[in-house]
Formats: structure tokens, sequence, C-alpha cells
């Protein structure tokens, strides 16, 4: 195994905050120091985590269960608070959690798909992506499609079709399968063109061919819109496929921060036997 | 061939204990329990000779009440006060699910806007549910005196209690992984509501209304006792009046409209579930 793409050696990508220039090297929208967790039990899941992503890049996140991936993600983006370090995330800089204000504009430029879809299943797919606009400022306008506005409900229906279900626009979504229903939970993440998109094992509740569909169409708008990803997986042949770099984390640790071309399937495979 | 589900048995099946251990602290409250409900029984069960005792009374009276009254001119006049006994049921279901919905939203865990202030709300829904309809009914009659208004008053208030504490308990059920991807979207509470959380819940809402109008329907036949009007004056009137035959057509009466909306929301839930 290629021993320069162990942490140290993955320092050679990153480049700090204030160094970063417009020129070649794109500037980084989410950096996260020293990030520790401790979890109410005392079991601390998170220790003195660094990560960032630049502008447009694409990081698959690995490591086993309990790593600390989730945690980790949830942490990046203000679901859970943190106890040291700091993050700085698309232009807020935050410890422990962002206030209110921060929240708000963060989500406006942030897209979250979760493992589980987390569709509300007695509503349409249209008006599922139609909720993805919740923290635009469109208020009680996008509790639903049928009180959506024109451009809102036509962004929506875009949406979907770029996820290949603008003919289930209408069908709840407690109706539609595992794939489609993630493909909903892509487009609801996507449909206000986020800068950075955060996903927590987007394909591990699907079978492999549904799985591939998933991280092929989700990969594909991310790359289309221009977004920064930053995504969790078990699946390693997804983490080589859909990403330019490759973060490990084992026992709540930085143990891998590589160049994805770098790395080969049983680089990867080393993070969960250790 | 050895069987691969039989292995050997790290303890034997007598060695098991069969029920839980009695500890001194279960022994003293089943003690304390038991005497109280000995103690009870003695105070205000009725015993046989009591029982045996009121037997000719009960038939005696069976006897007065039959056969039921059919006067026109009566069955006309009950006709009307079951029509107000109706409206007092629906017109006080439906308020009284529409001020339970944001007290329910408040006192919920996880789905309120407000942190310690929900116990305020929780507090409010208790109160309105543990004190009991005659209650209210005597309360509203003294402040807006004797009619429907105060049996409607009774009901909007009972049905805020019952549907507060179920309309709550199901708003912190409902699925967490839906208001956690809203929250991730940047929505507020109150987005989250609406967008998740009442669809979400909507059949448990239903059901829940609709049980609520099953007893604001057996409520509001009562209430009329304490004067807050309905079938229940009726009633009292004719006990009070010795007109046996008419109370008789009043309870036959009673029994066909709960029976009938029983039926009407049994149907409707299914119609909606």
């Amino acid at each position: 195994m290629n021993e320069q793409v162990w942490v140290g050696a993955g320092a050679q990508v990153r480049a700090p905050l204030d160094q970063v220039t417009q020129g070649s090297c794109p500037p980084i929208v989410l950096e996260a120091r020293g990030l520790g967790k401790q979890f109410n039990t005392g079991s601390r899941v998170l220790e003195a985590v660094d990560f960032s992503a630049r502008r447009g890049e694409r990081i698959a996140l690995v490591g086993s269960n309990g790593a600390g991936k989730s945690t980790l993600l949830r942490c990046l983006v203000g679901l859970l608070p943190f106890g040291d370090g700091t993050v700085e995330i698309l232009g807020q800089r935050f410890s422990e959690q962002p206030n209110r204000r921060q929240r708000a504009a963060l989500r406006r430029r942030l897209g979250f798909v979760f493992q589980f879809h987390g569709l509300v299943g007695r509503t349409s797919a249209l008006s599922n992506v139609v909720n993805g606009a919740l923290g635009q400022g469109y208020g009680w306008r996008a509790w639903s499609q049928a009180l959506a506005p024109k451009q809102l409900r036509a962004d929506a229906l875009d949406a979907l079709a770029a996820v290949g279900l603008s003919d289930r626009a209408l069908d709840r979504t407690d109706t539609l399968s595992g794939g489609q229903s993630q493909r909903v939970a892509v487009a609801r993440a996507l449909v206000h063109r986020p800068e950075l998109v955060i996903a927590d094992e987007p394909a591990a509740s699907l079978d492999p061919v549904a799985g591939a569909e998933v991280m092929r169409v989700f990969h594909g708008l991310a790359e289309q819109r221009g977004a920064t990803l930053v995504f969790t997986t078990h699946d390693l042949q997804h983490a080589l496929d859909y990403s330019d770099r490759v973060v490990g984390l084992a026992a709540g640790r930085v143990v891998l921060d590589s160049p994805t071309v770098h790395l080969r399937a049983s680089d990867l495979e080393a993070i969960y036997r250790d | 061939m050895t069987d691969p589900l039989r292995v050997p048995h790290v303890v034997s099946s007598h060695e098991l204990a069969r029920w839980p251990r009695l500890t001194p602290v279960r022994f003293t409250v089943l003690v304390a329990l038991g005497a109280v409900l000995i103690a009870s029984i003695g105070e205000v069960a009725p015993g046989p000779d009591r029982l045996i005792g009121a037997l000719p009374r009960m038939a005696s009276l069976l006897d007065r009440m039959v056969p039921p009254d059919t006067d026109p001119a009566f069955l006309g006049r009950m006709g009307l006060r079951l029509l107000e006994t109706l409206q007092i049921a629906l017109v006080g279901t439906v308020f009284g699910v529409l001020v339970s919905f944001p007290l329910a939203w408040l006192a919920a865990k996880h789905v309120s806007p407000l942190n310690m202030g929900r116990w305020i709300s929780r507090a409010l829904v208790s109160l309105f549910r543990t004190v009991p309809d005659l209650v209210w009914a005597l309360f509203f009659v003294s402040a807006v005196g004797l009619g429907a208004i105060a049996g409607t008053l009774t009901i909007i208030v009972d049905t805020a209690g019952f549907c507060g504490r179920f309309f709550a308990e199901a708003m912190e059920e409902s699925d967490p992984k839906s208001r956690e991807a809203l929250e991730a979207v940047g929505a507020r509470r109150i987005d989250i509501l609406f967008a998740s959380v009442v669809p979400n819940c909507m059949p448990s809402f239903i059901n829940t209304s609709l049980f609520a109008l099953e007893l604001a329907v057996r409520s509001s036949v009562v209430l009329g006792i304490v004067g807050a009007g309905g079938i229940g004056q009726e009633l009292k009137s004719a006990f009070e009046l010795f007109q046996y035959p008419k109370a008789a057509t009043i309870i036959l009466a009673i029994f066909v409209i709960v029976l009938l909306m029983e039926r009407l929301t049994d149907w409707l839930r299914q119609k909606m579930g």
C-alpha cells in the first residue's frame, strides 16, 4: 500500500484558509479544525478532527460503523453541537453550534441527503421536493406543492425530472421504491441549487443496483450544478468512483486523507481492518 | 446425526425463576393496595341484601316506564332537544379540536417551538382533561347562564383536554427522520409542523377527533342535568315530575343517537383510514 496517502501526506492537498487565492486553487468552503465531540454517555466520538473541502471538490468519508462519520457530518452542518474546535462552512464560523442567524444563512446554501431518505410519506414526491426550499424564505408557500409559487413548483419539477421521476410527481412517496425515494431525497436536497451538498450514506439502505443508480444521479447532478459534495459511504467502489478525495475515519480520528487517484480498494479496506 | 440447534444448556429449566422475585417494596405496595381495596368495598360497594331489597323497586320503576310516551307534541319537543344536543356536540368538538391543535403543538416534545414553556401548555391540557365535564358545565352555567352555550363551552374544554393530549402524543411520535430532514434544509418549527408532522399524523388526528365526537355526544346528553342545554334537561324534568314513560322515550332516543353516532364514526374511520 502507498504509505504516502496516510495522514500527514493528506496535508499536501489542503492549504490554510488565509493562503488560498482565487487563482488555480479553489477556495475552501468547509473547514473543521480540532473538532471534538463527546456524547452524554461519556464516549468520545470525534477526536481533534481536521477536515476541509474546496469548492467543487467531491469527498468520500469512509470508516467502520461508529467511526464518527455521521456525527462529523451533523456537527459540520450544525445539526449536532460539538465540544472542541471550530467549523467554518460557507463563510459561517462557529464553535459548538451555529447561532440562529448563521444556521439560516447556512441552510440557504446547503443541501443534505440522509441515509434513510426522511421523506414525508403521506405527501407527494413534488411536495417533498418543494419542502427542500423551506429555508429559502418562501414561508408557508413551501409547505406543499399546492401552495408553492409557480417558479418554485417549476424548479421542483425540474429537480424531479433530473432524477428521472417527473412522471411520479403527484404520487405519494410511500408508494415509491427505496431507490426512487432516495432519488426524491436527492431532488429535495438540490432543488435550491446548494453550493455544498452533504450526504450521509445516501445509498446504504438500497440494493446494489438502486444504490449505484442513486450515486450516479447524485454525483452527476452535483457536478452539473457545480456543487461541492461530501458523502459518507461503506461502499468502497462508490468512494473510488464518485470522489476526488477520500478521508478515512477510525475511532473518531482522521487516519487517511488522500486524492482518490492514489488509492485502490485495498488501501481503503485497511481502514476497516485497523 | 446430532441436531445443530440442540446445544448444552448453561442452566437447567428448573433453576430459572418462573416469576419475578417479590421484593420487600413490591410486597408492601401489594399489601397496601389490597388493604385500600378491601376497605373501599366495605364502604361503598352494594351488599347482596341491598341489591335484593332494591330489585322490587327497580321492577316497579321499569313497569311504570312502559309503554314509552309517544305523544306527537312530546316527540316534537324531544326531537328539538336531541337536535340541540347534537349541535352542542358537533360545534363543541370542532372548536375543541381547533383549540387543542395549537395547545398540542406547544406541548409536544421535539416539535414545540418552546423549551421549558411547553410545560405551561401541558399543564393547561391536563387541567382541561382531568376536571370532569359536569364540573366544567357547572362552571360555565354560572359564568354564562343556563342553556346550550354553557354546554358548548363545556364540550370545547373537554375536547381540548382529550385531543390536546392525544394530538401531542401523536406529534411526538411522528417520524423523526422527516423532521430532521426538514430541519436540515432550514425549516422553522412551524414549517416542520405543517410540512411533516401534520401530514404524518393526519390518520391519528382524524381518529382522535372522531373519538372526541363520540365522547362529546355522550357528554352533551347528560350536560342538561346541570342546566347546560340538550336532552338531559328533558330527562331530568321527566324524572323529577315522575313522568316515567317520557323518561323511557328519552332514554331510548339517547340509546339510538349514541349508537348511530358510533356507527357513523366507525364508518368514517374506515373510509379515512
